[in-house]
C-alpha cells in the first residue's frame, strides 16, 4: 500500500540525510521525497511518499520517530488529504504539432511558460496519476525533459499537523 | 560600569564542561585536530585522560567502563583515521545500547570538504551508527551541545553519540556557561507507560497458567533489577534472561532457567516455546533468541515493556505493548497487581513448574568430565567458583562468550560485559580494562579465545601504563571455535581458514608487556593455576589454557529452527 508520510524537522545540516539513510539502511523504500523549509525557518517540512505493509508503514513511523531531528510524523494518507505535484516539461512544438500540444495542455489546465521556435515548457500541477495521463497522452517521441518535484501533501479539514 | 565574563578558548570550555558533566575518566588518543584540547587536558587534574593504543580500544574501554558502571563512556580522538578507527567501537555500543560520548576533532572549518590533511566525514561516516551526532560550527554552541550529548546518549534508550568538532573551533573564544538541564522539542523519550495498559496487563498476566518471563539488557540499563526481582518473586514465574540481561535477575535463585536462545537451556527454550503468557521486559525479540519466527511462542499471549517503541512489534507481534522506562513500568505494574482481585493461579502454575522440572532434568549443559583434556566448560565453572560469582567478567566473541554466559552465574547486574548485538571480536581485554578502571578494588576478568585476544591485544600497554590489573582466561584451542564448529555442523567439517596458525607464545607475549603469562595444559593444573592468578592483585595474568580442541557449544538451535527443536550433545541427543 501507498503511504504520504508528512515529517516535521529541524531545519538543521545532515537532517535529510538522517531520513534518507535510514531509509537505505533498513532497506525501506522510497518512491518521492521532497523537503522545504516551513514559515518556521528553523523546522522543515517533508513529504516522503513510499509503500509497504501495515507493518512496515508501523515500524517505518516508528523508526522516523526515532530520529533525534524529527519533530513529528504524521502518516496523512490515513485521512483525507489532498496531494499535489509540480511538472516542468519540455516538448518539441513545430508544425501542425504545435497547435496539437497547446490544445493538450488547455484540457490537462496546465500553463505554457517558455516558448521558442521549436518548443513549448510547460507548468503542471496535480497529483502523479494526472501528471502520468498528461504524460500518457503525449506521443512519446515530442518529450525533450521532465522535471517532477515529487509529492507534497496536506490533510483536509480544520486541523493542523 | 558593565560586568562581562572572562572569556574562555574552546579547549579549555571543553574540559570545563566535562567537569561540570561529572565526567571522571576519559579514554583518547592524541592527533593534530585535538592538540588545542590535549594541551588544556594537560594543564589540569579534574578529567583523568587514559592513553589507548588504539582508538578502537577507547571506544570499547569506555563501553566496559559504562557498562559496569552506568555511567556514560567518554571518548576523545583526532579526527580522519582517530574516529574511524572508533566505528567499530561506536557501532558496538549502539547494538547494546550503551551510553558513549565520542568527541573527535574535525580539520579547521574553512577545510572541511577540501580532501585536508586527516580529514573525513566523521558525521556521515558514524551516522548509521550512532543514536545521534553533532557537529559543532560555533564555539559559542560547543557548551550546551555537550551537554546535550550526554543528554541524548543517557536517556531514553542510550546509546553512543559523536560530536565533531573542528579545530578552529578549540581555539575560539566566548564566555563559558554550562546548561542546568535540557530542552529539545524533537527529542521527549516517553517515561511513564500507559495506565490502562499496565492494568490489562496486569490481568492477562494473573490469568496465565504457562506464565514466563524474558528479559533483556534493557533491565539492566534500566537499573531495574531490584524491581524485576520483586515483580518475578512475588508472582512465583519462571525467568529467563537473554545474553545481554544475565544478571538483572540472580541467576542462583530457583525461579531462574537459564539463558534463552540459541545456545539457551533446554528449560528456558521449552519454556518459551510451551508459555500461554509471555512477559518480555527490555528485550527486542532477536533472531538468536527467537530462532524461527513462525515458530516462536506458538500458544502465547505476549506483553511487551520496552522504552522504544520501535522495537514492540518489530520481529514479533505484540498483544500488551507498553511504552516506557522499564523500572517506572515495573513499579506500576506490581502496584496493579497487588491492587487486583485476582491472584496467580497457585493449581497451574505447580503444574507448570512440574513440567519446567522434568525439563532440568535433562541437565543440558552437562559436559564429559575427564582429567585428559582442560574441557572449556570446566575453566569457566571453577573461575565461578574461586571467585564466588562476584567478578566482573568480561568476553569476546564466539565459543568462549556463550561458556561464559552457561557456566557463570551472574548474581548481579552489570557484572557481565560482551557484545552481544554486534558480535566483536577484540571487544573483551579493552572493556575488561575500562571496567577495572572503573572498580579498582574488584575481581575483573576477560575470558577470551586466543583468535579475540590478538585483536586489541595492545591494550595490554596501556594496562600496564594505568595499572589495571586485571585476568585474562584464554580459552585456546587453536581454531575459530565457533566458525569451526559451524563448518563442522553445516560445511561438512571442510575448515576453511578457521585454524589458528602461528600463534605466538602467549606467556612470552605477555612478559614482553610487563605482564605475567601463565601457560595451563593439564586438567589438573586449572584449579590450583586459577587460584594462584587470582590470587596476584597487582598484576596482569594472561591465563593461556590449552583447551580440547573440538569441544562444540551445545545446546544449540541452528538458525532458521524453532525453540522445540534444539540439540544437545551427540552422545546425549534427545529421541
Amino acid at each position: 500500500m501507498r503511504h504520504i508520510l508528512s515529517l516535521l524537522l529541524e531545519n538543521e545540516a545532515g537532517a535529510l540525510s538522517r531520513v534518507a539513510g535510514l531509509f537505505s539502511a533498513r532497506a525501506y523504500n522510497i518512491e518521492s521525497l521532497t523537503v522545504a523549509p516551513t514559515e518556521d525557518p528553523t523546522v522543515s517540512r517533508l513529504t516522503l511518499v513510499t509503500s509497504g505493509s501495515d507493518e512496515i508503514i508501523e515500524q517505518i513511523t516508528k523508526q522516523v520517530n526515532k530520529l533525534v531531528d524529527v519533530i513529528k510524523v504524521v502518516d496523512i494518507s490515513e485521512s483525507a488529504h489532498i496531494e499535489r505535484e509540480l511538472m516542468l516539461i519540455k516538448l518539441e512544438a513545430r508544425g501542425a504539432g504545435r497547435e496539437e500540444v497547446k490544445r493538450m495542455v488547455e484540457i490537462f489546465r496546465g500553463r505554457i511558460i517558455d516558448v521558442t521556435e521549436k518548443t513549448y515548457t510547460i507548468e503542471m500541477t496535480g497529483d502523479g496519476e494526472k501528471l502520468d495521463a498528461f504524460i500518457g497522452a503525449l506521443d512519446s517521441r515530442i518529450i525533450l525533459e521532465v522535471v517532477r518535484s515529487g509529492v507534497s501533501g496536506i490533510t483536509r479539514g480544520d486541523k493542523a499537523m | 560600569m558593565s560586568k562581562t565574563k572572562k572569556k574562555l578558548r574552546g579547549a579549555e570550555i571543553f574540559i570545563r564542561a566535562l567537569a561540570d558533566e561529572g565526567v571522571e575518566h576519559i579514554f583518547g588518543y592524541p592527533g593534530g585536530a585535538v592538540l588545542h584540547i590535549y594541551d588544556e587536558l594537560y594543564k589540569q587534574t579534574d578529567v583523568e585522560h587514559i592513553l589507548v593504543r588504539h582508538e578502537q580500544g577507547a571506544c570499547h574501554a569506555a563501553d566496559g567502563y559504562a557498562r559496569s558502571t552506568g555511567k556514560p563512556g567518554v571518548v576523545l580522538v583526532t579526527s580522519g583515521p582517530g574516529i574511524t578507527n572508533c566505528i567499530t567501537g561506536i557501532a558496538t555500543a549502539y547494538m547494546d545500547s550503551i551510553p558513549l560520548v565520542v568527541f573527535s576533532g574535525q580539520v579547521p572549518t574553512h577545510l572541511i570538504g577540501n580532501d585536508a590533511f586527516q580529514e573525513a566525514d566523521a558525521i556521515g561516516i558514524t551516522r548509521p551508527c550512532v543514536k545521534h551526532n553533532f557537529l559543532v560550527k560555533d564555539v559559542r554552541d560547543l557548551a550546551a551541545t555537550i551537554k546535550r550529548a550526554f543528554f541524548v546518549a543517557t536517556s531514553g534508550r542510550p546509546g553512543p553519540v559523536v560530536v565533531d568538532i573542528p579545530k578552529d573551533i578549540t581555539a575560539d573564544s566566548c564566555e563559558y556557561a554550562y546548561p542546568d538541564k535540557v530542552e529539545m522539542r524533537s527529542y521527549k523519550p516517553v517515561v511513564k507507560g500507559h495506565p490502562g495498559q499496565i492494568k490489562r496487563a496486569a490481568e492477562l498476566i494473573l490469568s496465565a497458567h504457562r506464565p514466563m518471563i524474558y528479559t533483556g539488557g534493557g533491565v539492566i540499563l534500566g537499573e531495574a533489577s531490584k524491581e524485576l526481582t520483586e515483580f518475578t518473586q512475588m508472582l512465583g514465574y519462571p525467568i529467563t534472561n537473554t545474553l545481554m540481561g544475565l544478571g538483572a535477575y540472580p541467576a542462583t535463585d530457583k525461579q531462574f532457567v537459564g539463558m534463552l536462545g540459541m545456545h539457551g537451556t533446554y528449560e528456558a527454550n521449552m519454556g518459551m516455546h510451551h508459555c500461554d503468557v509471555l512477559i518480555a521486559i527490555g528485550a527486542r525479540f532477536d533472531d538468536r533468541v527467537t530462532g524461527d519466527l513462525e515458530k516462536f511462542c506458538p500458544e502465547s499471549k505476549i506483553i511487551h515493556i520496552d522504552v522504544d517503541p520501535s522495537s514492540i512489534s518489530k520481529n514479533v507481534p505484540v498483544d500488551v505493548p507498553i511504552v516506557g522506562d522499564v523500572k517506572s513500568v515495573l513499579n506500576d505494574l506490581v502496584a496493579a497487581i497487588k491492587a487486583s482481585k485476582n491472584k496467580p493461579n497457585a493449581g497451574a502454575l505447580k503444574t507448570w513448574w512440574k513440567q519446567i522440572d522434568e525439563w532440568k532434568k535433562i541437565d543440558c549443559l552437562r559436559y564429559e568430565k575427564t582429567d585428559k583434556v582442560i574441557k572449556p566448560q570446566f575453566v569457566i565453572e571453577k573461575l565461578y567458583e574461586l571467585t564466588r560469582g562476584d567478578a566482573f567478567v568480561s568476553s569476546d566473541v564466539g565459543q568462549h562468550q556463550m561458556w561464559a554466559a552457561q557456566y557463570y552465574k551472574f548474581d548481579k547486574p552489570r557484572r557481565w560485559i560482551n557484545s552481544g548485538g554486534l558480535g566483536t571480536m577484540g571487544f573483551g581485554l579493552p572493556a575488561a580494562m575500562g571496567a577495572k578502571l572503573a572498580h579498582r578494588d574488584a575481581t575483573v576478568v576477560c575470558v577470551t579465545g586466543e583468535a579475540s585476544l590478538v585483536m586489541c591485544l595492545q591494550e595490554l600497554s596501556t594496562c600496564l601504563q594505568y595499572d589495571l590489573p586485571v585476568v585474562i582466561v584464554n580459552l585456546n584451542n587453536r581454531y575459530m571455535g565457533m566458525v569451526r564448529q559451524w563448518q563442522e555442523f553445516f560445511y561438512d567439517s571442510r575448515y576453511s581458514h578457521s585454524y589458528m596458525d602461528a600463534l605466538p607464545d602467549f606467556v612470552k607475549l605477555a612478559e614482553a608487556y610487563g605482564h605475567i603469562g601463565m601457560h595451563i595444559e593439564k586438567a589438573t593444573d586449572v584449579e590450583s593455576a586459577l587460584k594462584e592468578a587470582l590470587a596476584i592483585k597487582d598484576r596482569v595474568v594472561l591465563m593461556d589454557f590449552i583447551t580440547d580442541q573440538t569441544e562444540n557449544v551445545y545446546p544449540m538451535i541452528a538458525s532458521g529452527k524453532g525453540h522445540n527443536e534444539m540439540h544437545l550433545a551427540p552422545q546425549r541427543e534427545l529421541a
